[in-house]
């Protein structure tokens, strides 16, 4: 992962692209063509700068985002109260484990939260017990009782 | 996968295989996923309509690195909320602008007093902290403490991966 500070130069049209491509992806023959008709830009420009903000690190994905909850898989949240010292360590366990989605560090007595998504239900205490025999730290799990909002956008 | 499953859905199940690590980035994306599945580009685009309208599919389109895009104050804002008001407000905590994502979820007390989770995003600390100031606001005094955790690192963002 790129450092947090590094900060890529993205001219106007890429900023228009990629809130262009936060919305929905066209599911037409030809998409590229198609944002890059909405964006004044031909569709091999479309594809070029996507390359670019994927290599840069700018886009972290581009495709389907799927909703495994409505697959009968499972997401939950959950947090790690990792000494210091072995802070490196820890993350390299933690984030070898495919089930691991996301993680970050965060200010705090628990400084690891990441998110744990399994294809069943049965399969997040299975990932939990794996993490706190690897690291042998106890996992604290937080799974959502109740979703109020999701919309995760930036303006670029 | 058994193979007794449904061959329609073994299909979306490969079209997931396909996807998940991203969209090929040709001119015809979806008729080369779909010459790798041996169906029609149609079928492709079909399927992912109907993934889209059943809510398999959040939606189509870029995961931008929020840090890149000069995000660099990502707090994930954490409340104590009366049980009884909890849902009521966690909409209106929802509803707001500055919020991207709001959740219920368990305390672990003594360690964790908190059962409501807001995901605020914003370029400068300042503008983080008014967004959380709107929150305590919202919330008032049904809200007994909170805190924001900032994120300092992102150590991993993969998005979700099943495996074949």
């Amino acid at each position: 992962m790129r450092p947090n500070s590094e900060t890529v130069p993205l001219d106007p049209t890429d900023r228009a692209l990629i809130n262009a491509l936060q919305g929905g992806f066209p599911l037409v023959e030809r998409p590229f063509a198609a944002v890059g008709t909405q964006l004044g830009i031909d569709e091999e420009e479309v594809i070029a700068r996507i390359e670019f903000l994927k290599e840069s690190g700018v886009l972290t994905r581009f495709g389907p985002m799927f909703q495994i909850e409505r697959m009968g898989g499972a997401f939950v949240l959950a947090a790690l109260a990792v000494p210091e010292e072995r802070y490196e360590e820890v993350t390299a366990a933690v984030n070898q484990l495919p089930a691991v989605a996301h993680n970050y560090r965060r200010q705090h007595a628990l400084n690891m939260w990441f998110v744990l998504a399994t294809e069943t239900p049965a399969g997040i205490p299975a990932v939990i017990a794996e993490i706190e025999a690897l690291t042998g730290l106890p996992v604290y799990a937080f799974p959502k009782e109740r979703e109020y909002f999701v919309e995760l956008k930036f303006h670029a | 996968m058994p193979n007794s499953m449904p061959e329609d859905i073994s299909i979306d199940r490969q079209l997931i295989l396909a996807t998940q690590a991203g969209l090929p980035l040709v001119p015809r994306p979806y008729d080369e996923i779909a010459e790798r599945l041996g169906i029609s580009g149609e079928e492709v685009r079909q399927r992912l309509t109907a993934m889209l309208a059943d809510g398999r599919i959040r939606r189509i389109g870029a995961v931008p690195n929020h840090y890149a895009l000069g995000y660099t104050f990502n707090g994930m804002s954490v409340w104590d909320v009366d049980d009884a008001v909890v849902d009521q407000l966690g909409e209106q905590v929802g509803a707001l602008s500055c919020v991207s994502h709001c959740y219920r979820r368990p305390r672990h007390l003594p360690l964790w007093p908190y059962n409501l989770f807001a995901m605020v995003h914003a370029r400068s600390e300042s503008g983080a902290l008014a967004d959380v100031a709107r929150i305590a606001e919202l919330l008032g005094p049904a809200c007994r403490a909170h805190e924001v955790l900032f994120s300092t690192r992102i150590l991993k963002k993969t998005g979700l991966r099943i495996s074949a």
